[in-house]
């Protein structure tokens, strides 16, 4: 027990004397945690692939090479000479521009998906959270109902229904995980209107927009970046789950679940690096996503100081 | 008790009926219906097949038919896609399979999740602990499309030992792989919560008071720690279920088990919209039958909730 | 010889961001059916002292000295031999009695665990015995209480069932922690009163840790002052609340609330504990002692007798603090 005192005395003394800010602070933890910058540093890479790889490639994603079509078990694996650094897909094209396509559009879906999501359920369970009640109550309960919905079977119907556009699989995969982005944002808001500062501005008059703004959506800010970080890589596997199964997105677009899917079925011909590069990429990014998720998780909650 | 179950199972009913009528909304929406989109029929037969199907009544009808159906006899209706059977037939065929080797999957990750969580939380920063911890992180991007094809590349492509696929009845040999596949990666997530919460529930000042009667280790783990700790993780295996009915549908695809899965995936290519309504209809079910499960135990564990 | 004997208690924390000297240098002593009373502000490491004895520090925590338990070494013995000791001869009551007590199990299956595992008992002899120790401290109807659960006892109720639960086997030694910080008010007094009770009925030797003076006095023959994990005053009772030795106590002392004393503002003592991590390098009380000279800030003053009895850590002269 005394020893955690002791952190919190010697925490508030070195804050104050030093002025420094939350944001600042969790900065400082954040470079300390070596796998979360190495992995930041790794992620920095791979985004620059994504948008810098095609003036790299020496062929064009849809171009099939018909020296190597007709043996590509031997001829078609990875080579500096034919300019097929990773080698060429069971169609004879180019696998790492399709690799590269397929980063493009699998980052996107993570970053689009989590984005709808946490703007989606932050509102949603700000909204909850501060009006409170009767509101608060059938919000809840509706998310409550939404959550016993089997959201991966509603979505793959939605796909069918519609046609399998990139932009449906988006906005579906986002919306699938708002929910408890709501329920986490809701029970943090709840806190935060409790505390002390909050019931002084609105015993002072102070208006609930400028109460919301001030006070409610900076401490919040916190705990949004986290869960923004940890959703990314959610959206990834729940698009490359889709894609996989053939309902995701559709030639001549392509993104890593389905480059696993297709490496993984020409598996027992002997082109493994079919399915080696894109689950090299796969895997390093969601590898990079946690780290960099539990990094800032240690950096900006307090409850782990 | 009684009365907390039958009020859960009341509950239910809102949630069904808009699963139920989203989806119904959903293939009714579809552009061109399902008997237009391959190839063109005479507009007398189109018509007369969608009287079969009962498509040219009127939409709040056709809901209600389907409602009534589905809750007075538990019937989906025909298949739009394979004329002579219905939908229950497709899912009684594959509805086992799954629920087989799912439930071989589910204990599995139960039992050895738990227990790697516990050796990792009891043994703090020790190369038990961080092996548990890498196992729990590794298998956390391993998803099971991902262990699907390694698994088969090293047992049957080099080793030779496993079978790639099929189900055989569910013989061993055709189950190994197919549960290892599924539940990796929720007995990695088992095992990162128990570890947790084993860890906080083992600094509370309660564990303290029981070191202090001098019980042994034995004793203070499995009289007074394990109880609480396992609360988050009961309360992680309601969403469990799902996310593992849904990794069924990768796992029937890739071993051809079978099951639900594959039936729901090739009646999605099909547009067979009947078969998937039915699935997605009995998998809602199945999570809200779960969660009351889940919630039961939980206020059975936990004795501040009184049912 | 003394039951309970402690000789330069230092324990140290490894942490994060340093080592942090909870405790240094702590000697005391206690006979049978005494009572000893540790004083200190939280962070004082009066709690870590009594950690020591029970052997319940955190993992991160190193200790040194001897704390000899009527003659045998228990620092440091190891957690299966400590086991026969903990609750068969010493016991500990603790702070919070609403987190102290397994949520999760009844009172039953926890206090009867106690004796089955010390004594041998059966089960249903363990809790009989366990029923009989709830209606010694005072709990209305134990037959049915005995088989609820803590949360529907309430919180002075719940201080009673650690009381019994310590009190089972009937140990030689008791250290209450800090055994009425989270009651009422009148609830506090009744668990004095029931303490120093049961202290005459069993016969045990209690250490009392407290930060409340108003507590110390009357039910507790010796006190021992701690400050920044150092010893600052020790001796009986009475002549340290008479006349007090340390600019400390005495800062204690006046902070003490009295009936009677109207209108005469309460007096507090300045400034916070000390960081533990980054202590003064003089007396640890001396960033906030009115007597404090260059001395006082530059070296720690070293525990002196005086009195025969008393002893005191001040570079001051006695008049000088007067």
């Amino acid at each position: 027990m005394s020893d955690t005192t002791v952190a919190e005395l010697s925490h508030e003394i070195e804050g104050s004397g030093q002025g420094r800010s939350l944001w600042q602070d969790a900065r400082r933890r954040f470079l300390q945690n070596r796998a979360a910058v190495v992995s930041l540093i790794v992620m920095i890479i791979i985004a620059l692939i994504a948008i810098f790889g095609p003036l790299f490639a020496a062929w064009n994603n849809e171009e099939v090479d018909w020296n190597v079509l007709g043996d590509i078990a031997s001829m078609g694996g990875p080579s500096i000479e034919n300019g097929h650094y990773f080698g060429v897909d069971e169609l004879g094209r180019d696998l790492y521009a399709r690799v590269v396509q397929g980063t493009q559009v699998s980052l996107m879906v993570g970053v689009i998906g989590s984005l709808i999501a946490v703007t989606f359920g932050t509102l949603y369970g700000a909204t909850a959270g501060y009006v409170g009640g009767r509101t608060d109550n059938i919000m809840m309960r509706l998310v409550d109902i939404l959550m016993s919905i089997p959201y991966m079977f509603v979505l793959i119907l939605l796909l069918v229904v519609f046609g399998r556009s990139m932009w449906l699989l988006f906005v579906g995969i986002g919306l699938i995980s708002w929910l408890e982005m709501s329920r986490i944002v809701r029970g943090q808001t709840l806190a935060l209107k409790s505390k002390e500062y909050v019931e002084a501005a609105l015993a002072t008059g102070v208006k609930h927009r400028v109460i919301v703004t001030r006070h409610i959506i900076p401490n919040l800010m916190g705990i949004i970046v986290i869960y923004a970080t940890l959703l990314v890589p959610q959206m990834i596997l729940t698009e490359s789950f889709i894609s996989f199964l053939g309902l995701g997105v559709q030639e001549p677009n392509t993104s890593w679940g389905a480059l696993i899917s297709e490496g993984a079925s020409t598996l027992q011909y002997g082109t493994y690096w079919q399915l080696v590069f894109p689950l090299a990429f796969f895997i390093v990014t969601l590898f990079c996503f946690f780290f960099i998720g539990d990094g800032l998780r240690d950096a900006l909650d307090p409850k782990d100081r | 008790m009684t009365a907390f179950i039958i009020k859960r199972l009341l509950s239910a009913i809102p949630t069904l009926l808009i699963l139920i009528i989203f989806s119904f909304l959903l293939m009714h929406s579809a552009p061109g219906g399902p008997f237009s989109s391959d190839r063109p029929l005479p507009p007398e037969v189109l018509a007369n097949i969608e009287a079969k199907y009962h498509l040219d009544d009127p939409l709040p009808l056709q809901i209600w038919n389907y409602v009534v159906g589905v809750v007075t006899q538990f019937d989906f209706g025909p298949s739009f896609q394979y004329k002579d059977r219905t939908v229950n037939e497709i899912i009684g065929q594959g509805f086992p399979v799954t629920l087989t080797y799912g439930t071989i999957s589910f204990v599995v990750a139960v039992v050895f999740g738990c227990a790697l969580g516990m050796m990792a939380a009891l043994k703090q920063n020790t190369w038990l602990d961080y092996l548990a911890v890498g196992i729990s992180i590794g298998a956390q991007v391993l998803p099971n499309f991902v262990m699907a094809p390694i698994l088969v590349l090293i047992f049957t492509l080099w080793l030779g030992w496993l079978p790639g696929g099929g189900w055989n009845g569910g013989a061993w040999p055709y189950l190994i792989m197919p549960v290892i596949a599924l539940s990796t990666s929720f007995m990695a997530s088992i095992a990162r919560i128990m570890r947790s919460s084993l860890l906080e529930v083992m600094h509370s000042n309660f564990i303290r008071t029981a070191r202090a009667k001098g019980l042994s280790s034995r004793d203070i783990l499995f009289q007074h720690a394990l109880k609480p700790a396992m609360l988050p993780v009961i309360s992680y295996l309601g969403p469990t279920f799902v996310i593992m009915i849904t990794g069924s549908v990768v796992i029937d695809l890739y071993f051809t088990t079978g099951g639900i899965g594959q039936a729901f995936v090739n009646s999605a290519l099909n547009r067979d919209y009947s078969v998937m309504m039915g699935i997605t209809i009995l998998v809602g079910c199945l999570t809200i039958f779960f969660n009351l499960i889940v919630d039961i135990l939980y206020a059975w564990i936990d004795p501040k909730i009184k049912l | 010889m003394s039951l309970l004997e402690v000789e330069n208690l230092s324990v140290t924390f490894t942490t994060p961001d340093g080592h942090v000297r909870a405790v240094q240098d702590v000697s005391f002593s206690l006979g049978e059916q005494k009572t000893l009373a540790i004083v200190g502000e939280s962070g004082s490491g009066k709690s870590q002292t009594a950690f020591s004895i029970m052997g319940l520090l955190a993992p991160n925590g190193q200790t040194s000295g001897s704390i000899k338990f009527d003659g045998t070494e228990i620092l440091g013995m190891p957690e299966k031999e400590l086991n026969a000791y903990r609750a068969a001869q010493i016991a500990m009551i603790f702070q919070d009695p609403m987190t102290s007590l397994n949520p999760y199990l009844r009172v039953s299956k926890q206090m009867a665990e106690v004796l089955m595992r010390h004594n041998g008992m059966s089960k249903t002899d363990a809790i009989n015995d366990s029923i009989k120790m709830l209606d010694a401290v005072k709990i209305p109807d134990p037959a049915r209480r005995v088989h609820m659960y803590p949360h529907e006892f309430s919180g002075g109720m719940r201080q009673r069932v650690m009381i019994a639960m310590a009190l089972l086997c009937h140990p030689r030694l008791v250290i209450a922690d800090e055994p009425t910080t989270a009651l009422d008010v009148t609830v506090q007094a009744q668990i004095m009163d029931l303490l120093s009770d049961l202290q005459s009925d069993f016969g045990m030797s209690i250490v009392l840790i407290t930060h409340d003076l108003g507590v110390v006095k009357g039910s507790c023959e010796e006190t021992l002052v701690l400050y920044g994990g150092r010893v600052m005053e020790t001796g009986p009772t009475d002549q340290m609340f008479a006349e007090p030795a340390h600019p400390y106590t005495r800062g204690l002392l006046k902070a003490v609330p009295r009936l009677g004393s109207t209108g005469a503002e309460l007096a507090t003592i300045p400034g916070n504990p000390p960081n533990m991590l980054r202590p003064p390098k003089g007396c640890a009380f001396s960033p906030r002692c009115g007597f404090a000279n260059e001395q006082c800030k530059s070296a720690k003053p070293a525990l002196e007798v005086f009195d025969a009895q008393r002893s005191r850590a001040c570079h001051l002269t006695r008049e000088q603090i007067a």
